[in-house]
């Protein structure tokens, strides 16, 4: 036995992998950056890395839908064991989606599981987005991860729209009519556009042949990809912080990748996986049995999209039925609000860190986080366009809310439409005002900025766990502000 | 785990002081043995909860087999899978709270941008193999080209996703029924039957189809008995009703939703998909709601044998609007 081999049996096997790894990578010294890289600590970064999770889940769930699911639109007859549609004739994609959920063990919960994924991926990807906004986040040097977001938001849009129209419910083939009518909406190739994407006239055979191939390789495909780089440039660019003790623009700090970081992401993951299963296996979720099969000419009263896409939904609602004509072309309604709003949205939404860089002239490198009273135009500019599309999402919801209230929806549109103009300005002033208040109220004390330039030097980090807000801790340790001037 | 959580469980003590703001001062100060014990407790309630959610995820995972084994049923196999995903999420953060390195850690973060010598080096490198390229310019330009045209080259498949949009979204299997050439159409209900005016009744709705093409999308009509003493035909379509009854297409002006809701007191025909509301006794002419535009309607007639038929396509393109929708 060479000494080298006795090495080799007194190791662990662990450490042995490593050593063959290393071997033949090289690894180490990349792999220990990486375990010892700093991560700051705030709860509302968690919200990224939650959408990141319910991600996760939605692949692990939705490869398991795609053993069962069957895309086709061959009429057949149905002889599952879910009773009131035995007999019926209907697609083989809403059959198999009906066996999936009666007939494969475990099958109604990876659905329901996938579905609810969806809707908390998005969530949780928007209300990230907003932290990300009012917090400043996306100044220099993020611009380019900004806009890696916006496009992973707008991709994830689209596939979770083709997720619930693959399974030729009624409910979903009402969807993709209206989509069809959208697309022809556009001027001049919106033609075209229809017909190549629907291979012909609505519904093209096949259309929900293609809606998969787009919904389980393409766009997650894309989205993949885009995740890879969020996460890359997050890394390379290191996390953004909130100012605080010790805090600069020049410096990180937090806690370390391993252990403490890791295992708190690993449970996250384990805790949102927890969250959605149990809503899976609890909250029923697009019932396509109810549905039925998608018939060309029937329609679901009340059918709702699911809620990413409810404003527009909203838009097609409010908008009035105005066209313009000239010479025999036209400018149908639908394209306003489902094609130039959209437009709008997501390019305004893209554009905003260079928008926001010319109307400040700051094109400073930006580490440390604003807090959103600190800038309160932008504040107030995030704040009226949420009321505005949240004025859109429950203009979407218009008939529904006219039974529950018992009015006219005709009354309901007219309010809905008043609030549209008059909601959005005025929450944009209610939060300028509150935004000044409360700057107000923190300049007595000590400036928020101060702090974290005097005890850099001095301290050694321990007291810097937290932020020490003066307002809220106005006999602070004498030590730690020494030097600071009061205002 | 033992190991964790007795060295966790020194350093615990400051970690969770650092959480009150006093934290510092009394770490050094005096309070030590109450301190101690207190933190001894907490540490040792923390490593319950964290063995509390291992065992949890465990049963959980255990009775999720069983729950499939015995048949499966969604409720239990939600709860069961939440258990055991949710037991390891617990136990994991709570170890994560207690027994690890709350310690915080201060790094330099270095510029971004590239110093003024590496740029300077890869601008070299870089312009060393442009020159290569540029002096066989010709070759490279050509290249490009050819590269250019395999691009697009490559976009002419694209057209095989769909036919030339033309008379599809213009005409409906009703247009056979029109001109000179054709010969009329009968209405047929959705299993092919055709329709007589005595199937109607006043508040009844009947979606019908062109016969022989009961699954068209764009076909799809609705024929209505009105109170024909109301209605007021359209200039030039005085002739399109049969007795009291009215057809006009089902779909919505403008997305297309098939239009399903007839207020019979009110003579209203009502969209579920935007609310749009569509006057049935003058036109179909829009109402309320976003549509833009009259349904089509289609002009009816009988035949020998007292079935109703078409006599031509709608009066105008079915469903929303597009781009060309008022050329020929
Ligand atoms: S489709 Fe009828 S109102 Fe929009």
């Amino acid at each position: 036995m060479t000494s080298e081999e006795a090495v080799a049996k007194a190791t662990p096997l662990s450490r042995r992998t490593a050593r063959w790894l290393d071997s033949r990578l090289g690894a180490a010294g990349f792999a220990r950056k990486a375990l010892d890289k700093v991560f700051p600590d705030h709860w509302s970064f968690l919200l990224g890395e939650l959408a990141l999770w319910s991600f996760v889940i939605l692949i692990a769930t939705g490869v398991y839908l795609t053993f069962f699911f069957d895309a086709s639109v061959e009429e057949i007859i149905y002889n599952g064991s879910y009773v009131p549609l035995q007999g019926v004739e209907m697609s083989r994609a809403y059959a198999s989606a009906l066996d999936i959920s009666f007939d494969v063990r475990a099958g109604m919960v990876m659905r329901q599981v996938h579905h609810w994924a969806a809707n908390v991926y998005l969530a949780t990807t928007v209300v990230h987005l907003m932290r990300i906004f009012f917090t400043g986040a996306f100044r220099r040097p993020r611009e380019l991860n900004w806009l890696i977001g916006v496009g992973m938001l707008i991709f994830s849009i689209v596939n979770g729209f083709v997720g619930y129209s693959l399974l030729d419910d009624q409910l979903s083939g009402t969807g993709l009519r209206i989509a069809h009518n959208i697309a022809l909406s556009i001027p001049v190739g919106g033609t075209w556009l229809a017909s190549l994407f629907f291979g012909g006239d609505f519904p093209g055979p096949d259309l929900i042949e293609r809606l998969y191939v787009i919904h389980i390789l393409l766009l997650p495909a894309v989205i993949i990809a885009l995740l890879g780089l969020h996460l890359a440039l997050v890394a390379r660019q290191r996390h953004t912080q909130f100012s605080g003790p010790g805090r600069t623009e020049r410096n990180v700090v937090g806690e370390r990748v391993w252990p403490t970081f890791a295992a708190k992401g690993t449970a996250a993951f384990f805790l949102t996986a927890a969250v959605l299963c149990a809503l899976g296996g609890l909250a029923q979720i697009n019932p396509i049995w109810l549905y039925g099969p998608f018939r060309p000419a029937e329609v679901s009263a009340a059918s709702q999209p699911d809620w990413y896409m409810g404003w527009l939904d909203g838009a097609l609602r409010l908008w009035p039925g105005w066209e313009i004509r000239l010479f025999g072309f036209e400018l149908p309604t639908p394209f306003y609000p489902s094609v130039l709003l959209p437009g709008i949205t997501f390019g305004l939404l893209a554009l905003w860190p260079f928008l926001e860089a010319r109307i400040t002239k700051d094109r400073d490198e930006h580490h440390l986080l604003d807090r959103p009273r600190d800038r309160p135009l932008r504040t107030a500019f995030g704040v009226s366009t949420l009321a505005f599309y949240t004025v859109l999402f429950f203009g979407g919801a218009s008939d529904v809310l006219a039974v529950t209230f018992q009015t006219s929806v005709n009354a309901l549109f007219q309010a809905f439409r008043i609030a549209l103009l008059v909601l959005p300005p005025l929450a944009g002033f209610v939060t300028y005002r509150l935004c000044q208040e409360l700057a107000r109220r923190d300049r007595p004390g000590a400036s928020t900025e101060a702090p974290r330039v005097a005890p850099a030097a001095s301290d050694d980090g321990a007291d810097n766990r937290r932020q020490i807000e003066p307002e809220d801790e106005p006999e602070l340790d004498p030590a730690s502000t020494a030097g600071v001037p009061r205002g | 785990m033992s190991a964790y959580a007795s060295r966790g469980g020194g350093r615990d003590g400051d970690g969770r002081d650092g959480d009150g703001k006093d934290g510092d001062g009394k770490d050094g100060g005096g309070g030590g043995e109450a301190d101690r014990e207190r933190a001894g407790r907490v540490d040792d309630r923390a490593e319950r909860l964290v063995v509390a959610g291992f065992v949890t995820s465990i049963i959980g995972a255990v009775a999720l087999a069983v729950v499939y084994i015995v048949g499966g049923q969604p409720q239990w196999e939600g709860i069961t899978l939440a258990l055991a995903l949710g037991g390891i999420g617990l136990a994991i953060a709570v170890w994560a709270r207690y027994f690890m390195d709350a310690e915080e850690v201060v790094e330099d973060r270095h510029a971004l941008a590239s110093t003024e010598e590496e740029v300077a080096a890869f601008t070299a490198s870089f312009e060393g193999g442009q020159q290569t390229l540029a002096r066989r310019g010709l070759l490279t330009k050509l290249g490009l080209g050819a590269l250019g045209a395999l691009g697009l080259a490559a976009l002419f498949p694209i057209r095989s996703l769909g036919p030339r949009p033309g008379k599809g979204l213009k005409e409906t299997a009703f247009a056979a029924a029109g001109g000179g050439s054709g010969k009329p159409l009968r209405l047929v209900d959705a299993e092919g039957r055709p329709i007589r005016p005595s199937d109607l009744s006043r508040s009844s709705l009947v979606t019908a189809w062109p016969e022989g093409h009961e699954h068209d999308a764009d076909a799809p009509t609705l024929l209505l008995q009105v109170d024909i003493e109301e209605f007021r035909p359209l200039p030039g379509r005085e002739d399109w009703v049969v007795g009291e009854i009215v057809a006009y297409s089902k779909l919505c002006t403008h997305t297309g939703c098939p239009v399903g809701l007839y207020q019979t007191e009110l003579d209203l025909l009502l969209c579920p998909c935007h609310q749009s509301t569509f006057d049935v006794l003058h036109g179909a002419e829009p109402v309320f709601g976003p549509a833009a535009r009259p349904l089509p309607q289609l002009p009816l007639g009988l035949d020998e044998e007292g079935f109703l038929i078409a006599t031509g396509d709608f009066s105008a393109p079915v469903g929303g609007g597009f781009w060309d929708r008022g050329r020929t």
